[in-house]
């Protein structure tokens, strides 16, 4: 029986499509998830996929935090439930507080759309099992609102129990502070990122493959728990 | 019908893109003498009256979907 990972979508998510591809192609099981339903079906793992929820009004993802099904998401993250959230996704668990910080509009001000490497630093999360600490990736990213900023407080903490998952290499794209790319909670199974590598899964299209590992882990770990 | 203001701003130690950007159109106005611009939000709630119970609800609106504390600050005043 192949694992079932949720991908959830709002009114405004785009890559909710390519997320439930990206299931496919590690082996999973996508199921669809509706943001104003209360109901995970049962699923493994959930995905909140990239896109402008709401229009991104207010602030990025601050409207999705309060959809209904996050009720239920918040819960089974507490819980132990492996959950990704990818670019409008990451800032959807910042603004829920199930991630530290905040993603804030880049700091020179323009929309960047780029392959970009990062180096893995955690590859003990439910998401980046399949990678190894100091592997460098690449795979697309594509923010407005991308720049992860918190108070030293909180970036020393994060850095000094090894939450920092990824952080860009080479060039900071968006002026994230510590060049940090994507986080992880206590725990390790709430991952959120800017980048995308639901759109790097595949040779065809894309950067390569460097993305696919994100949702092999997740597939893995939950057969490994089950 | 009574009006309550919530100004919400970025943390001092935020940075501020938008002001930034604004910053940098006046002198292309040809105005100068403005050293820094920042920008934020300002929200006006209609409400049936004004007392104590309702501001207090309007500072936990305003902490809990308003504003985000980890990078906003927010102030809440009785619009005269």
């Amino acid at each position: 029986m192949s694992q079932r990972v949720g991908v959830v979508t709002f009114p405004g998510s785009l890559d909710d499509t390519d997320a439930q591809r990206a299931v496919r192609l590690a082996g999973g099981e996508p199921v669809a998830l509706w943001h104003g339903d209360h109901d995970l079906q049962g699923v493994d793992a959930v995905i909140l996929p990239g896109g402008f929820s709401y229009g991104d009004y207010l602030r990025c993802g601050a409207i999705a935090s309060f959809a209904p099904i996050m009720t239920e998401v918040i819960a089974a993250a507490q819980g132990g439930l492996p959950v990704l959230g990818i670019c409008n996704g990451f800032q959807i668990l910042c603004e829920s507080h199930l991630l530290p910080g905040a993603l804030i509009r880049n700091d020179h001000r323009t929309f960047i759309c780029r392959d970009q490497v990062l180096e893995v630093e955690n590859a003990s999360t439910s998401w980046t099992s399949d990678y190894e600490v100091g592997q460098r990736i690449t795979i697309p990213l594509k923010n407005g609102e991308g720049g992860f900023v918190a108070d030293d407080a909180t970036l020393d903490m994060l850095e000094g129990e090894g939450r920092v998952v990824f952080r860009y290499v080479d060039v900071n794209p968006n002026g994230s502070l510590r060049g940090i790319a994507g986080i992880t909670n206590e725990r390790g199974n709430v991952v959120g990122l800017m980048p995308h590598p639901e759109h790097a899964v595949e040779d065809l299209c894309g950067p390569g493959t460097d993305g696919l590992g994100f949702f092999t882990s997740a597939v893995r770990q939950v057969l490994a728990s089950a | 019908m009574p009006r309550v203001i919530v100004d919400v701003m970025p943390k001092p130690e935020i940075l501020d893109p938008q002001g930034k950007a604004v910053h940098g159109a006046l002198p292309r106005l040809g105005f100068s003498g403005i050293s820094d611009v920042r920008q934020g939000k300002r929200f006006e709630l209609q409400v049936e009256n004004v007392d104590e119970s309702t501001l207090a609800e309007i500072a936990t609106i305003a902490e809990t979907l308003l504003s985000n504390p980890v990078i906003e600050d927010f102030a809440v005043r009785v619009d005269a």
